[in-house]
């Protein structure tokens, strides 16, 4: 790609162009008043890009191009298609599916120029593929444990971040070895494999709770290993997509562990959420005050100020349409109803937010935590649906709760709360919540879409 | 070959911030398609699997350029719909309001 024939004049300007698309596409999510002209930018910027490579010199057959985009195209739509709730796994298997695009070219690349392989070059290469390898793994991982298909609770074993260690220092080490030696083929593999034993044993302990930050770090990994391919191929506009991706997944995971309250390394090798054994096994004798749908109903028609909180419970048990009708109906008689979103509720950033809007909820009722947390000592009832971990008041003063010093919503401030939980099971951080145990907390039993329907039942047959 | 280096390094600095400074103002609300556009755009990895084919250097180069045109397609394509999907779903409060 270093020699400029006439047609690679052209090429660059396409590729310029689509750079240009490609920060616009970026710069116009800002809000879901622009993101679509966002998604048009970026699919012209995508179309010019590979249509301008077609036109490259080198290419002697067309042939297996158009299979293989047909191919592309074909496994594509079906997965475009997925229900909202299956997002986060979606997103997870995009990521392995981009890190092994970038991992096979890279190898290949290898093949193709070793012995001759200048150091610098060595060394973006082994990171691309170090890189895309851990990524690939890792986010096959990710998505089979948000498929539920691998178990959600962390799988450790004794030594684990020594082992990590040792294989990070492996792969690292042939990397080196290779810089030094382009010819000393046998180690490419090496480095390829043991990267891909390390996506899987760096995401293998960690529980599903913490899915959002690692979700958003493999997005980073992911962009990351394109600008390293960038590099390799001298193409600026790989390096600009990956960079711009790479910094997106990061700042995402910082903000997601900054919700949590927990650092990068405590995610990844901290194997938080086991079960801790205190509160599994003193299954609370403690009694808590429950309630039926008609209470429920009758609770929510008298308050004025209503914040619903939902979480990953609502997701699974797909009672964002039901929690839609509540809203309708509560807000016809005349209750002001918002809903509160924490940062990390769901599995990955902002799933919440999309599935409430699936259910028609108008985005302007979706409420950060930080602006809405001030306002529940004037509301009136908070109703928590299938979110657990975030409203636990434990985080603000048990200093042994692994949970201490995440920023919660402060739903225990509110006159009433309301639970509607499937039983009294602790969430994913494995420890109880002393919310449900306060006077003002009545624990509504039962799946969270028959518990809901049943109050918009309540809420207009009664009246 | 060492400009060309140099050039690189400074478009990944320039990227890297552009990146940080545009995305820190997308809404949270947002964060979801944020993450399945970003995908999208990653799949741009595709051009380099496109030449690696059509030059078809080698059958082994040829074989990983194809499935690697194949993963990062169904990124493209996947990744558009559904961002576009999850967009048209954010409206705000209808103007009637009883």
């Amino acid at each position: 790609m270093t020699e400029f024939a006439g047609s690679q004049y052209v090429i660059e300007i396409i590729y310029l162009v689509a750079s240009a698309l490609f920060i616009l596409s970026l710069k116009w999510m800002s809000s879901p008043a622009t993101a679509r002209h966002g998604i048009l930018a970026g699919e012209i910027g995508m179309v010019l890009a590979i249509a301008g490579t077609l036109l490259h010199h080198g290419i002697v057959d067309y042939k297996w191009i158009v299979i293989a985009l047909v191919l592309g195209s074909g496994i594509g739509i079906p997965l475009g298609m997925v229900q909202m709730t299956a997002v986060p796994q979606r997103t997870a298997l995009s990521h392995a599916f981009g890190a092994l695009c970038v991992t096979l070219v890279g190898t290949a690349e290898f093949y193709l120029r070793s012995p001759d392989v200048p150091k610098f070059m060595m060394s973006v290469l082994s990171m691309e593929v170090i890189l895309g390898g851990l990524t690939f793994t890792g986010s096959l991982m990710a998505a089979g444990k948000l498929q539920e298909i691998l178990p959600q609770r962390p799988i450790t074993y004794k030594g684990q971040n020594l082992v990590n260690l040792l294989l990070f220092v492996v792969a690292v080490g042939s990397a080196l070895y290779l810089v030094l030696h382009p010819g000393a083929k046998i180690f490419f593999p090496i480095i390829v494999g043991v990267s891909l034993i390390f996506g899987v044993l760096l995401v293998i302990p960690i529980g599903g709770a913490d899915m959002p930050t690692v979700i958003s770090l493999l997005n980073s990994y992911a962009g990351l290993s394109a600008a390293a391919m960038g590099f390799v191929l001298d193409s600026k506009l790989l390096i600009i997509a990956g960079a711009l991706d790479g910094s997106s997944g990061l700042i995402l995971s910082i903000i997601m562990s900054k919700a949590m309250n927990r650092s990068f390394t405590n995610v990844l090798f901290g194997a938080f959420g086991q079960v801790q054994a205190s509160a599994a096994a003193g299954e609370e004798s403690r009694p808590v005050r429950s309630a039926t749908a008609e209470e429920a109903a009758a609770i929510l028609l008298a308050a004025n100020k209503v914040v619903i909180v939902p979480g990953y419970g609502m997701a699974v048990a797909q009672a964002q349409h039901k929690v839609r009708e509540l809203y309708d109906a509560l807000t016809k008689k005349g209750v002001e109803v918002r809903f509160a979103i924490h940062p990390v509720a769901g599995r990955m950033p902002g799933h919440m937010n999309v599935l409430l809007a699936e259910a028609d909820i108008p985005y302007d009722r979706l409420i950060e935590m930080e602006e809405i947390n001030g306002d529940f000592p004037q509301t009136d009832v908070a109703l928590i649906i299938g979110a657990n971990d975030v409203t636990n008041p434990a985080a603000r003063t048990d200093q042994s709760s692994p949970i201490f010093g995440m920023p919660i919503l402060d739903v225990d401030k509110a006159h009433t709360v309301m639970v509607i939980k499937r039983g009294m099971s602790p969430g994913f951080a494995g420890i109880d919540n002393p919310l449900y145990y306060l006077d003002r907390t009545l624990m509504l039993f039962g799946d969270a879409k028959q518990f809901v329907g049943a109050i918009v039942r309540e809420l207009s047959g009664g009246h | 070959m060492n400009t060309s280096l140099i050039d690189a390094l400074f478009v990944f600095m320039l990227a890297a911030f552009i990146g940080f400074e545009v995305i820190r103002h997308v809404s949270p609300l947002l964060h979801t398609p944020l993450m399945s556009l970003t995908n999208a755009l990653d799949a741009i990895a595709v051009v380099g699997a496109i030449v690696l084919v059509g030059e078809k250097k080698s059958t082994f180069a040829l074989v990983l350029g194809v499935i690697a045109i194949v993963a990062a397609t169904s990124n493209v394509v996947g990744g558009f719909l559904i961002t576009d999907r999850m967009l048209k779903m954010f409206k705000t409060s209808r103007p009637s309001k009883p």
